[in-house]
């Protein structure tokens, strides 16, 4: 070799591809489908590795380089804000349920997405695929622990975030998450990809991330704001990744289009369903309101999505099966679901309350058609109830679908007097569902969906028997602590006096 | 808003949450401690895996390594993603310095072109067997069980997949695109390198999560990093005044050092458990490294020549030192 090498100029996709898919190589010692074995099974068919088109290059080197950078200012933030009692900035205690429900049920969400990543960051035979998914499988625990971190000097002050590990494998509302995760988790690699990277990250992520970040914004809660903003540009990272995923599944081979289909139709009920959650906080559960869940849905479900589903359209694709159901559905979902979490509140390690008048005129003005016609009335006669000594309790057992678990709470699409319930009977047991959706999810997959884990029964066994303290035991729910009406919690006095403490001169 | 506090102490509540007060008592935990521990899923996993269904969602059978609480397999770096990432975003501006410090003084060319054939025929065809090394710890962190056990193997994939991208820069640097394509020729048909490429294939093939750490991270990274970093980069070359290439592998040196005590912390632990882990690691180890050391005699020799066998059999030595301190007796 000469003494000067005259080095080629190589462009920056060149050179990425250096540092990536060249290192990879065919097997010969072992065949491809010994190494890369589950690339069959679900019906996908992949001609050519080689066309992935690589969604962003990042060698390791800069990703460390950034990743650290974003890491420093987000530890000083919180540290400074654990310090400054800057728990004592936010508007009010009763903010912290949307927090609590964060930490049991999303939180353990971006665990599952590391993991998740990382299956199919060795599973799919193509350096390119695998080094974007196993990227993601690294900020994925990024997520998890930044949010435990910036939880953790809450829990210091409040109830209700101390037994999150606990709840999330146990307690009944968490398991609407968690069986999301678990249901994409337990699917092949590619269904894997559509179901969090495509229909997760890239449909319904703005729902739930931008909403949720902004209210963290107006009600002074530093905290989840910087780790809103500190995850944001991995975000666009994993955006890009879910949409080349689903480009290259539908231009390898047209008999792709189908099943894409279907998992696009299943995934956006499922995702839609955990977004239940979300329509809540917005509406209720902020002191200070960023936006109702309508006009949430209204700018990132409709126009974003719409334009999404038009771009798509050229490869075949139509909007998810569910999406008009999902529009009829949204001017009732907050409320439904919110007088059911009240009325179980005891069984949650979350406060819930009535809201206020000025609250429900609030409501009435975002929903005009819905909230004085069918909401109002019903927190009337509760508060009433409340106002009298004798708060609405139901003690009778929710009845969970069998896909989404969440309580069948929710209304028929074009009656919203009429609770809606479905049922399948299969290999002579009966299940239940809340919506056509879910239904269709579980016909399509009935020997995946008997095998839910549903709380309900649960309360039934040992060591619970029916016990609703032994439940409470078993699933770390301090009664009088965690649950029940944020008026009179320990929650609210603390924060009252605390706050009373830092702003006068007592 | 930010409204005006006065500063007050205030009682906080509690220390920490619950499953950590319940491991390490009533006391304010660490971020490791927060970010690790029993953060994975472990109850009521609700379906089992379509394309395994023999087994859970996250299944502690998958290895024969049996474990009463798999959060023993602690990490003593108590690395959690950032404490990870700054540690090696200060590594790499390092290596950075040390690339720009070969390059702008030429040091590259200066080399001889037989130690640049050296260099060259050695650690090119390496960044095929970091880029294996990256499936391999990418597949523990998948499939193994436990977030403490789990975490480092997805830092140390990325790793391997830096260390195959500064292998591929160096390849570059010394010798352009043609270095890395001969290195791929080399990799995938010369003599010297198939025993090395046929055992990466098979850690692929291998879907016991624990052998495969044993047979990658420690059987044979334990003798490829000392053979190749040590013996040939930083004492053979840099005898000979190739010391330029031991600056381009300054990276790796370092972080072989550094990890070798996660490795060894893992091992003997799990060594500890029980006498039936014990015979298993046991057994693993010695089949592993026995072919390891087979493997490396050939890709030593590119460097070493006729002084590969004596190379390989002192390092197996060094390597039976090392092991026996974790509980293993080869
Ligand atoms: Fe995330
Ligand atoms: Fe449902």
């Amino acid at each position: 070799m000469d003494m000067k090498v005259a080095k080629k100029k190589l462009g920056l996709k060149d050179k990425y591809k250096l540092m990536t898919r060249d290192l990879g190589w065919e097997p010969s010692y072992h065949s491809k489908d010994e190494l890369y074995p589950y690339m069959n099974y679900e019906g996908i068919k992949i001609h050519d590795w080689d066309k992935w088109e690589d969604p962003f290059r990042l060698t390791m080197d800069a990703y460390w380089k950034y990743q650290a950078e974003k890491e420093r200012k987000f530890y000083a933030i919180i540290d400074a804000h654990a310090q400054n009692n800057g728990h004592l900035n936010l508007t009010d205690a009763r903010y912290l349920s949307a927090l609590k429900i964060f930490l049991q049920a999303i939180s353990p969400g971006e665990y599952a997405a590391h993991r998740g990543f990382a299956r199919v960051g060795r599973e799919f035979p193509g350096v390119g695929p695998q080094v974007a998914c196993q990227m993601q499988a690294i900020d994925e625990i990024r997520h998890a622990q930044t949010q435990i971190h910036a939880m953790s000097n809450y829990n210091r002050y409040y109830n209700g975030f101390h037994a999150f590990a606990d709840q999330r494998d146990r307690i009944w509302y968490t398991s609407v998450a968690r069986s999301f995760f678990d249901d994409s988790m337990s699917a092949g690699p590619f269904e894997f990809m559509i179901a969090i990277g495509f229909s997760f990250e890239y449909v319904l992520t703005n729902l739930l991330f931008v909403p949720f970040m902004s209210g963290a914004a107006y009600n002074g809660d530093m905290a989840t704001v910087t780790f809103g903003f500190s995850a944001q540009s991995d975000e666009a990272r994993h955006m890009t990744l879910g949409l080349e995923v689903i480009k290259f599944i539908l231009e390898q081979d047209p008999d792709n289009l189908p099943i894409v289909q279907n998992w696009i139709d299943k995934w956006f009920w499922r995702g839609f369903r955990v977004l239940g959650l979300v329509s809540t906080m917005m509406d209720y559960m902020l002191p200070k309101r960023v936006m109702s869940w309508r006009e949430a849905w209204d700018i990132y479900g409709v126009e974003n999505g719409g334009a999404l589903f038009k771009d798509l359209a050229r490869y075949g694709i139509k909007p998810p099966r569910g999406w008009d159901d999902a529009e009829k559905a949204i001017d009732h979902m907050s409320h439904q679901f919110m007088l059911g979490l009240y009325q179980w509140s005891f069984g949650t390690a979350f406060h819930s309350w009535i809201p206020s008048d000025a609250d429900m005129d609030w409501l009435a003005g975002k929903y005009p058609h819905t909230f004085d016609k069918y909401y109002r009335p019903r927190w009337k006669h509760i508060k009433k109830l409340a106002d009298a000594g004798t708060p609405f309790k139901n003690y009778g057992l929710a009845r969970l679908c069998q896909t989404c678990q969440l309580p069948s709470v929710f209304t028929e699409p074009d009656d919203p007097t009429l609770t809606c319930h479905r049922e399948t009977v299969y290999k002579g047991e009966k299940y239940q569902f809340c919506s056509d959706g879910c239904q269709h999810i579980f016909e399509n997959e009935p020997e995946k969906y008997i095998q839910a884990w549903l709380p309900m029964p649960q309360l039934f066994q040992d060591p619970i028997n029916g016990d609703l303290g032994e439940w409470m035991k078993w699933v770390s729910l301090l009664d009088g602590k965690d649950n029940g009406d944020y008026a009179g919690s320990e929650d609210q006095k603390n924060f009252e006096a605390w706050r009373g403490l830092a702003t006068t001169n007592q | 808003m930010q409204i005006d506090l006065r500063t007050v102490a205030i009682q906080p509540q509690r220390q920490a949450f619950d499953h950590l007060v319940r491991r390490f008592g009533d006391k304010a935990a660490s971020r490791y401690q927060e970010g690790s521990y029993d953060i994975q899923a472990a109850e009521n996993l609700h379906y089992r895996p379509t394309w395994d269904p023999d087994h859970q969602l996250y299944d502690a059978s998958l290895t024969r390594i049996v474990m009463a609480d798999w959060y023993a397999l602690k990490d003593p770096r108590q690395f959690y993603y950032s404490t990870y990432t700054l540690t090696r975003a200060r590594q790499q501006e390092t290596a950075e310095a040390n690339f720009s410090f070969v390059e702008s003084r030429g040091l590259a060319d200066m080399l001889s072109d037989e130690l640049r054939a050296v260099a060259l025929n050695v650690l090119v065809p390496l960044r095929h067997a970091a880029w294996g090394a990256n499936q391999n710890n990418t597949t523990v962190c998948g499939y193994g069980y436990g977030a403490i056990f789990t975490q480092p193997c997805m830092y140390h994939a990325m790793d391997n997949l830096g260390i195959a991208q500064y292998l591929s820069r160096l390849g570059l640097l010394l010798g352009d695109t043609e270095a890395l394509d001969a290195g791929k020729k080399a990799w995938l048909d010369d003599a010297s390198w198939q025993p090395l490429r046929r055992y990466v294939e098979d850690c692929l093939a291998c879907r016991d999560p624990f052998e495969l750490f044993v047979a990658q991270n420690l059987a044979l990274d334990g003798l490829l990093y000392p053979l190749v970093y040590e013996r040939i980069v930083d004492q053979h070359l840099s005898a000979q005044g190739a010391s330029a290439v031991a600056m381009l592998t300054q990276f790796m040196s370092d972080w072989f050092d550094e990890t070798r005590k996660w490795v060894d912390a893992v091992i003997k632990v799990a060594a500890a458990e029980s006498d039936a882990n014990r015979a298993v690691l046991t057994e693993w180890t010695r089949q592993w490294s026995a072919r390891a050391a087979s493997a490396m005699v050939p890709v030593v020799e590119l460097a070493l020549g006729s002084g590969a066998d004596e190379a390989v059999g002192e390092q197996l030595e060094a390597f039976r030192a090392r092991v026996l301190k974790t509980g293993i007796t080869l």
